[in-house]
């Protein structure tokens, strides 16, 4: 059998999407395992969620004290639960906590655990073996797992043919010691995510490197970024600098973002810099340098000073927003007349 | 509050990764070394916390002898006292790392090193990204250990409050040290190692221990680069002239 490690709620049982068809490729039946739920709020989301991926049970972990369980404590009452279960392999999305999770039920359990993995082989004699993704996706590494219990966090990078949806998902509720060590860490308080434009989630990425300059620079990529709906972003150079929170910075150890357009303004397009954007789908680089990386790996370019490029490419946007500007205050004339109301 | 760092020597490559020929390895003969942004921050925090609180930061690394040069940088930054854990040239599974890390700390704290209240790592090493050496130090010591940590406060009480983030949001953790914590970028902005410091740190004496690394069940094959490259991009024009096209594509995309 093949385990699934997932968290609760309607994003973490969307990220695990991938990881399960995944673990239906491994031969075997497949089921899912959450240790320590945040509370009953997400479980018929993800019950919806495994159910339509073809998974039929969830194996719910819990314990007193559980509401407050660090990842540390999840995992180490995973690690038990798996001593009595043996499956052949637990996976779990290699983003977010159930990664984490699994990491220290593999310290606990003293097992070994492949990360961030784009390919997962069945085991022959207990030799599993894996590809995963190192230094963000820039090199893959081809390595052999050998263990009784397979523990793989998968990345979002896999590709597996989606599995064919069950009726329904049971579930199957067992409780567990809870681990002292642990316990002596605490979770006090919990926050969700910020909704709104982010920038993991905008539609366009304007983000500026070390050839913006300096904090001031910022400026018209702002603006930029306010005409075309989307977020600013930016290399390590700038937030090393403190020219901007880390919060904007892209890359390996930024944000992972995949936008429609991402216009990268003066950065170079180091590697740690490149994984963090290259799922975008369009991109626009503003370079001096006709050799730049980012250059050479953009779908398009314009070389230039991106003091004189981004002021002339904000005017015309506005050249042209004007000039479509009679028509359209007509049609919001009209439509104030018969509302009635004024959207500010 | 004595606080241990643990930071990896790491190849610094740019816009490509060199392979060797066979794909055993990164060629890192062209290369320079350095460690990663999370391990960055956490000496960075090592510094500021006993600074602020008292006692000393020693920094550690497990790998070649050549180590040194990365302990050396953290003891530039700040850091009290650096041990290079000599495990060979070879690349370690986590748990050989993890186990290690962990025997050394045991021999600090019987050579009469205080016991470390912190033991602080990166979230994830730059180049192998395992995402579990803490993990296993901290289960090899029986410690608590807290992840993902972009916030660090010490209560009157020496009691340690953590915000810890994750991509579907923030979790604040409460604990006693000791404890292990790792913790990641924009935690902090790490200082650039002042001229005194850095001289400092060239005279300094490092603790060599002996550290032969133990196998482990992850064994790796070889490295290859993924395939498809982009086809060259579409040089829209030069300088402020390129504005009309700019605009032409922003129009074909939508996004005007
Ligand atoms: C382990 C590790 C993790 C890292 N993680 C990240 C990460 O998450 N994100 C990240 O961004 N970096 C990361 N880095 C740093 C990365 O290697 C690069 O150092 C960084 O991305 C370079 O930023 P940059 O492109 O702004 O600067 P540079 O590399 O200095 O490039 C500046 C570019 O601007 C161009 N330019 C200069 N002036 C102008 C001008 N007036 N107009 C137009 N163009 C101009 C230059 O031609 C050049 O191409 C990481 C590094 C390591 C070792
Ligand atoms: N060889 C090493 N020497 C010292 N610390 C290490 C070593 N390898 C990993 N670490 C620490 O463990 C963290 C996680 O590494 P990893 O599990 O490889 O992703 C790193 O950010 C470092 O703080």
């Amino acid at each position: 059998m093949t385990l699934v490690l997932v968290d609760e709620g309607v994003d973490a049982a969307a990220d695990a999407e991938a990881t399960v068809a995944v673990a239906h490729t491994l031969g075997g039946p497949v089921e899912a395992v959450t240790a320590g739920a945040a509370g009953e709020s997400g479980l018929s989301d993800t019950l919806a969620t495994l159910a339509a991926t073809g998974v039929a049970r969830l194996h719910r972990l819990s314990w007193p004290g559980a509401a407050e369980a660090t990842p540390q404590a999840r995992g180490a009452a995973l690690a038990r639960w798996l001593t009595t279960e043996r499956p052949s392999a637990v996976l779990a999305p290699a983003e977010g906590r159930a990664a984490e999770v699994l990491a220290h039920a593999a310290a606990r359990a003293r097992l070994p655990l492949a990360a961030q993995c784009v390919t997962v082989d069945a085991a022959v004699d207990g030799e599993w073996t894996v590809t995963r993704e190192r230094a963000g996706g820039v090199l893959l590494e081809d390595a052999r797992l050998t263990a009784p219990v397979a523990l793989v966090t998968v990345s979002r990078a896999a590709q597996a043919p989606a599995p064919a949806a069950v009726d329904r998902c049971e579930v199957v509720e067992h409780v567990v010691e809870p681990d002292p060590v642990a316990a002596r860490a605490r979770v006090v308080g919990r926050t969700a995510a910020a909704g709104g434009v982010t920038l993991a989630t905008a539609p366009v990425v304007v983000s500026g490197g070390r050839g913006v300059g300096g904090p001031e620079g910022y400026g018209v990529l702002e603006e930029l970024a306010g005409l075309l709906g989307g977020a600013v972003g930016c290399s390590r150079v700038a937030t090393n600098n403190g020219w901007r929170p880390h919060s904007d910075q892209v890359g390996l150890t930024g944000t992972r973002i995949a936008p429609e357009l991402y216009v990268a303004c003066g950065i170079s397009g180091a590697t740690q810099h490149w994984v963090g954007c290259m799922d975008s789908r369009v991109i626009l680089a503003i370079n001096t340098d006709a050799e730049a990386p980012m250059v050479a790996r953009a779908t398009y370019a314009v070389l230039g000073d991106v003091h004189e490029v981004l002021p002339a490419v904000v005017e015309e946007i506005r050249r042209r927003r004007e000039a479509r500007v009679p028509g359209q205050d007509r049609a919001e004339a009209g439509v104030e007349l018969r509302s009635g109301t004024r959207v500010p | 509050m004595n606080v241990l760092v643990c930071v990896k020597r790491v190849p610094a490559f740019g816009a490509s990764v060199p392979l060797l020929d066979d794909g055993s390895a990164i060629d890192t003969r062209q290369l320079g070394f350095t460690i990663g942004p999370h391990e960055e921050c956490a000496v960075e925090e090592a510094v500021r916390l006993v600074a602020a609180h008292g006692g000393a930061v020693t920094v550690l690394s497990a790998g070649p002898a050549e180590a040194a040069e990365q302990v050396r940088s953290a003891l530039a930054a700040g850091a009290d006292h650096g041990v290079v854990v000599e495990t060979g040239t070879g690349e370690l599974d986590p748990s050989a790392t993890a186990s290690a890390i962990a025997d050394a700390v045991g021999v600090l704290t019987d050579a009469g090193t205080r016991p470390f209240d912190l033991l602080l790592f990166g979230t994830a090493s730059a180049d192998a990204g395992h995402g579990q050496v803490g993990a296993r130090v901290a289960a090899g010591l029986g410690l608590p250990m807290v992840a993902g940590v972009k916030g660090v406060e010490v209560g009157d009480s020496g009691v340690l409050t953590l915000r810890c983030e994750a991509g579907d949001g923030v979790e604040w953790c409460r604990v006693e040290p000791p404890v292990v914590i790792a913790v990641r970028e924009g935690l902090n902005l790490p200082r650039y190692p002042s001229m005194p410091g850095r001289l400092k740190a060239r005279r300094a004496a490092i603790d060599v221990l002996d550290g032969a690394g133990a196998g482990g069940g992850l064994v790796p094959l070889g490295l290859r680069a993924p395939g498809a490259a982009r086809a060259g991009p579409v040089v829209l024009g030069h300088g402020a002239d390129a504005a009309g096209p700019v605009v032409d594509v922003f129009e074909r995309l939508g996004v005007v």
